[in-house]
C-alpha cells in the first residue's frame, strides 16, 4: 500500500537469489565452439532470411541472414569457416527453426570494416539507427525485441525518459550484474548514444539493492563522466525488472493495460542492450558474443561466460566441467520465466542470459492439489490479476471469461505459481489460455 | 540412448508451502487452547477433542472410499475441521456429540460440496450449527466449573459464561421496575464485577466452549499463523476492531457509548472466531477490500445478535453469513488491473 514509500510496484516476491555462486565470477571467454547453429529467428517478429548457401565460406561478423521486415533484425556468423548446412535445427524456444550451420576453420578471421570510428558520437541519428539494425541487435535481457524498432516511436509519441534496465531480477542470473562490474564504460557509452537517438532529457539505470558494487561503480563512472544520468538503487522484489513494473518504481508513472512504455514516454533497455548498441555504433560489431551465466547444482563449475552466439549448449556446459549425473532440467534463463530445454543441441541465441541445470531433486514437480482460495496468487501479481480464477476459467475452457478477467494483461512472471501451495500450474495454463484467446480473436478480426 | 531431461513450464522454482503444510500448522497453533481446554475442564476435554477429530477422520476416509475419490485424510483439514468442531462445543455434552458433529461437518459441510476448495461454509461451524439446533440444552450446558475459576469468571453469579450473565443483567437492568430490588441490586453488582473480570478472560478460568475460553493461549497461536503469513491480518482485526466498537458504542447499560470493549473482545468465542474461523481460506474472500468488508460484516452481526439476538453469542452465525456472501464480496472488490480501470 501507498504509506511504504519505497522504490517499487505492488505485488511480487521474494524467491531466494541464489546468485552466490556465480556474482564474485569474473566473465571468462569460451574457447571457440567446432560449428556455430544461427537459427533464423533469435528476435520477436519477423524471421530473418537465409542469404547463405551450403558451402559458402563466411566470416566472423558476416550477415548470413537478412531482416525479414522492419521487426526483424539480421543474424551474423559468429565464426569464420564454411556454412555445412541450411536447415531445420533444434532451437531453444521450441520447435526446430530453419538455422545456418557454420563450420569452424579455427581462425575466426573477422569482417574488415569493424573498426573503432573515433567520431561516432558525430553521426547523424538515421545512421546510427541503420547500424543498431545491421549489427543485429535485439533486446539481450531475454524479450528479444528488435532494439531498433524500440528506438523508433512513432512520430505521434514523445519519449521524455530512457530506463537502463540492470535490475536482473531473476535469481541465479548474473550476467548482467558481471557486465556492469566489467563493461560499466560501454553501458555508460552506450547510454549516452541512446539519449542522443531518442532525444531524451532524463536517463536512469534502475539496480536491486542486492548489488551495491554495480550500484557504486555505475555511480561513479557517472559521476566522473558528468553525464546527467541517475542511479536508482531498487527494493529487491521480483518481478522488479519487468518493464511497465520498473516504469512504475523509477518514475512512477502507468503504463495503461495493454499499451507500451513509449505510451508513457519510456523506453526502457537492458544493460547488456545498451554496451552492445555502442558496439555496434562505434565499432559497427555486429551482435556476435553474449555474457551467458552457466549456473545451477547440475553444472560441475558455474560460471559467467562470453559465448559466440550459436554454440550449443552441450559445448557451453563441457566448458563449464560437465553436467551432474542427477541432472533433471535445463533451463535457458532464469528459473522464474526461464524455458526448459529437451535437447542440449539447441544454441545460444541473443536472449540466452543464462543457462540453469537443476538437479533430478529440484526438477521434479509437486502434485496439484485443489485450490483452497488462499489468494496468495492474488496478493503477489504485479499486474493486479485473478490468477486463481484465470486458471479455473482456463480449465473450464471459459476463455471469453478469461479474457474479460484480463488474461491478455499476464506477464508470465510466474508469481503466482511460485507462491501456490496447491501447486496449480498456473503459468502454463494461463500460457494456453492466453493462445486460445488471441486464436479466437483473430478468428474474429 | 540420450539423457531425457524433465520439460515443463516456467517457473521452475516454488516456496515450499502446501495444502497440508498449511492445515497441520493451523492445527498446531490451536495446540495451546487444547492443551489449556484439558487443564481447565479436565481429561473429559482430551476425550471430547480426541472423538472429534477421530470421527472427521474416518469420515473423510469412508467418503472417500465410496465415492473412488482420492484418499485425502492426510491433507490435514478433516484433522483441522474436527479440532474446530470440538473446540466449539461445551466441555459438558455427552461424548458422542462430537461425533455425530464431525461427520455432519465433514460430510454435509463439505463432502457433498465436492470436498475441500468447494465448501461454501466453514465445516466446523456448519457442524456446530447444526448441533445447537439439534441439542440445544446439551449445547448451551456450561454448568462445568473451570479450574481455578467459576464458570462466570466473577463470585457472585457462578452458573452462567460471562455472556450470558451479561445478557441476563442487561434484561433485568433495563426493566428494572418488574424485578424485586434484590435481584437488580444482584445484577448491578454483577456488572460491575464484570467489568472486573478481565484477568479471568485473559488467562481463560472460565465457562465455555472448550476451545474458545483463554484468550492468551489462542493469541500464542495467532501470532505464529500471522508470523508465518498462514492467515493476515485484514479479517480478525477489522473482525475485532467492529465488535469493539459497535459494543463501546451500543453494549453499556447507561446508554450509547458506555459499553466496556475489553469485556466484548475477551468473552465468547471472539478471538478463536476471528483468527482461527473467519480467516478459512476457502470460505473467506480473496481480495483486499472483500476481507476488510468480510471482517467488519462477522463484526456488525455478532454486536447485533450479542445485543438484540435471541443467543448471548454471535460468533459462529456471523461467520456463517458471512461466508455465504464472499463469492458476492470477491466479484464485487475485483482489484484494479495493473494501467487499468476498475472492472465491474
Amino acid at each position: 500500500m501507498g504509506f511504504l514509500k519505497s522504490k517499487s510496484f505492488s505485488g511480487g516476491i521474494h524467491p531466494p537469489d541464489s546468485k552466490k555462486g556465480t556474482d564474485q565470477k569474473a566473465i571468462e571467454k569460451c574457447p571457440l565452439p567446432p560449428f556455430v547453429v544461427i537459427p533464423v529467428q533469435q528476435h520477436i517478429g519477423a524471421p530473418s532470411k537465409p542469404i547463405v548457401q551450403k558451402g559458402d565460406q563466411v566470416l566472423s561478423g558476416q550477415p548470413v541472414t537478412e531482416s525479414g521486415g522492419f521487426v526483424s533484425v539480421p543474424s551474423h556468423a559468429s565464426i569464420s569457416g564454411t556454412v555445412t548446412a541450411v536447415e531445420m535445427r533444434p532451437h531453444p524456444l521450441g520447435a526446430p527453426v530453419l538455422s545456418i550451420v557454420i563450420e569452424s576453420d579455427g581462425q575466426d578471421n573477422r569482417v574488415p570494416d569493424i573498426a573503432y570510428q573515433d567520431d561516432y558520437l558525430n553521426l547523424d541519428k538515421k545512421e546510427m539507427l541503420a547500424r543498431v539494425q545491421s549489427a543485429g541487435l535485439a533486446g539481450l535481457g531475454g524479450a528479444t525485441f528488435p532494439t531498433h524498432v524500440k528506438l523508433s516511436p512513432p512520430p505521434d509519441k514523445t519519449i521524455e525518459i530512457l530506463i537502463i534496465n540492470g535490475v536482473e531480477c531473476e535469481p541465479y542470473l548474473t550476467s548482467d550484474h558481471r557486465l556492469m562490474l566489467e563493461q560499466a564504460e560501454k553501458i555508460v557509452s552506450g547510454m549516452q548514444l541512446l539519449v542522443k537517438i531518442l532525444g531524451v532529457k532524463k536517463a536512469y539505470i534502475g539496480i536491486e539493492k542486492n548489488k551495491p558494487d554495480a550500484i557504486r561503480i555505475m555511480q561513479g563512472l557517472i559521476a566522473k563522466s558528468g553525464l546527467p544520468y541517475a542511479v536508482v538503487p531498487l527494493h529487491v522484489k521480483y518481478p522488479q525488472g519487468a518493464e511497465k513494473q520498473l516504469i512504475k518504481a523509477i518514475t512512477g508513472r502507468t503504463v495503461p493495460a495493454g499499451r507500451l512504455p513509449m505510451d508513457v514516454g519510456c523506453v526502457v533497455q537492458n544493460v547488456g542492450t545498451a554496451a552492445a548498441v555502442y558496439d555496434a555504433i562505434a565499432f559497427r560489431q555486429p551482435l556476435i558474443e553474449r555474457v551467458v551465466t552457466v549456473t545451477g547444482k547440475g553444472v560441475k563449475e558455474t560460471k559467467n561466460v562470453l559465448t559466440r552466439i550459436g554454440t550449443p549448449f552441450s559445448y557451453l556446459f563441457e566448458f563449464c566441467g560437465g553436467l551432474a549425473e542427477d541432472t533433471g532440467k535445463i533451463i535457458m534463463g532464469g528459473p522464474m520465466m526461464g524455458l526448459a530445454q529437451s535437447s542440449l543441441e539447441a544454441p545460444v541465441i541473443k536472449g540466452t542470459s543464462g543457462l540453469l541445470v537443476l538437479n533430478e531433486h529440484d526438477s521434479r514437480r509437486f502434485k496439484e492439489s485443489v485450490c483452497i482460495s488462499c489468494a496468495r496468487c492474488i496478493d503477489v501479481c504485479p499486474m493486479g490479476l485473478l490468477p486463481k480464477m484465470l486458471g479455473a476459467y482456463v480449465k473450464a475452457e471459459y476463455f471469453d471469461a478469461a479474457k474479460k478477467h484480463n488474461i491478455l494483461d499476464c506477464i508470465e512472471c510466474g508469481s503466482c505459481a511460485y507462491v501456490c501451495p496447491a501447486h496449480i500450474n498456473l503459468v502454463h495454463l494461463i500460457k494456453y489460455g492466453k493462445s486460445q484467446v488471441i486464436k479466437s480473436m483473430k478468428k474474429a478480426g | 540412448m540420450e539423457k531425457k531431461y524433465f520439460v515443463s513450464s516456467s517457473p521452475h522454482i516454488f516456496d515450499h508451502e502446501s495444502v497440508p503444510k498449511i492445515m497441520y500448522s493451523v492445527s498446531i497453533a490451536l495446540l495451546p487452547a487444547a492443551a489449556g481446554a484439558v487443564y481447565f475442564f479436565g481429561l473429559r476435554a482430551l476425550w471430547l477433542i480426541i472423538i472429534g477429530i477421530v470421527s472427521a477422520l474416518a469420515t473423510e476416509a469412508v467418503l472417500c472410499k465410496l465415492t473412488k475419490k482420492p484418499m485425502t485424510i492426510s491433507d490435514g483439514s478433516a484433522l483441522l475441521t474436527g479440532l474446530l468442531l470440538t473446540f466449539n462445543v461445551s466441555a459438558q455434552v455427552p461424548l458422542w456429540m462430537p461425533a455425530i458433529g464431525s461427520v455432519f461437518a465433514i460430510a454435509i459441510g463439505k463432502f457433498i460440496f465436492g470436498g475441500l476448495g468447494f465448501n461454501p461454509m466453514n465445516p466446523a461451524l456448519l457442524g456446530r450449527a447444526f448441533l445447537l439446533a439439534s441439542w440445544p440444552t446439551h449445547m448451551t450446558n456450561f454448568s462445568l466449573a473451570p479450574r481455578n475459576g467459576t464458570i462466570s469468571g466473577i463470585d457472585v453469579i457462578t452458573g452462567a459464561t460471562p455472556l450470558n450473565v451479561l445478557k441476563a443483567c442487561k434484561g433485568i437492568l433495563q426493566n428494572s421496575s418488574q424485578f424485586p430490588l434484590e435481584r437488580v441490586n444482584e445484577a448491578k453488582q454483577a456488572w460491575i464485577e464484570l467489568s472486573g473480570s478481565i484477568g479471568n478472560l485473559f488467562w481463560g478460568n472460565v465457562g465455555g466452549c472448550l476451545g474458545e475460553t483463554s484468550v492468551f493461549l489462542l493469541l500464542i497461536g495467532a501470532a505464529f499463523l500471522l508470523y508465518k503469513r498462514y492467515i493476515g491480518w485484514k479479517i480478525p482485526f477489522t473482525y475485532i476492531a467492529t465488535v469493539a466498537l459497535l459494543s463501546w458504542i451500543f453494549g453499556g447499560k447507561e446508554g450509547l457509548f458506555t459499553g466496556y470493549v475489553i469485556f466484548h473482545i475477551f468473552s465468547g468465542g471472539l478471538i478463536l472466531g476471528a483468527f482461527f474461523m473467519a480467516t478459512d481460506m476457502v470460505t473467506s474472500p480473496s481480495t483486499f477490500w472483500g476481507r476488510i468488508i468480510f471482517g467488519v460484516g462477522c463484526g456488525a452481526l455478532t454486536v447485533l445478535i450479542r445485543q438484540i439476538g435471541g443467543y448471548p453469542e454471535g460468533v459462529s452465525y456471523s461467520i456463517l453469513l458471512m461466508n455465504l456472501l464472499t463469492p458476492l464480496l470477491d466479484r464485487w472488490t475485483k482489484p484494479r488491473v495493473f494501467g487499468g480501470t476498475i472492472k465491474k
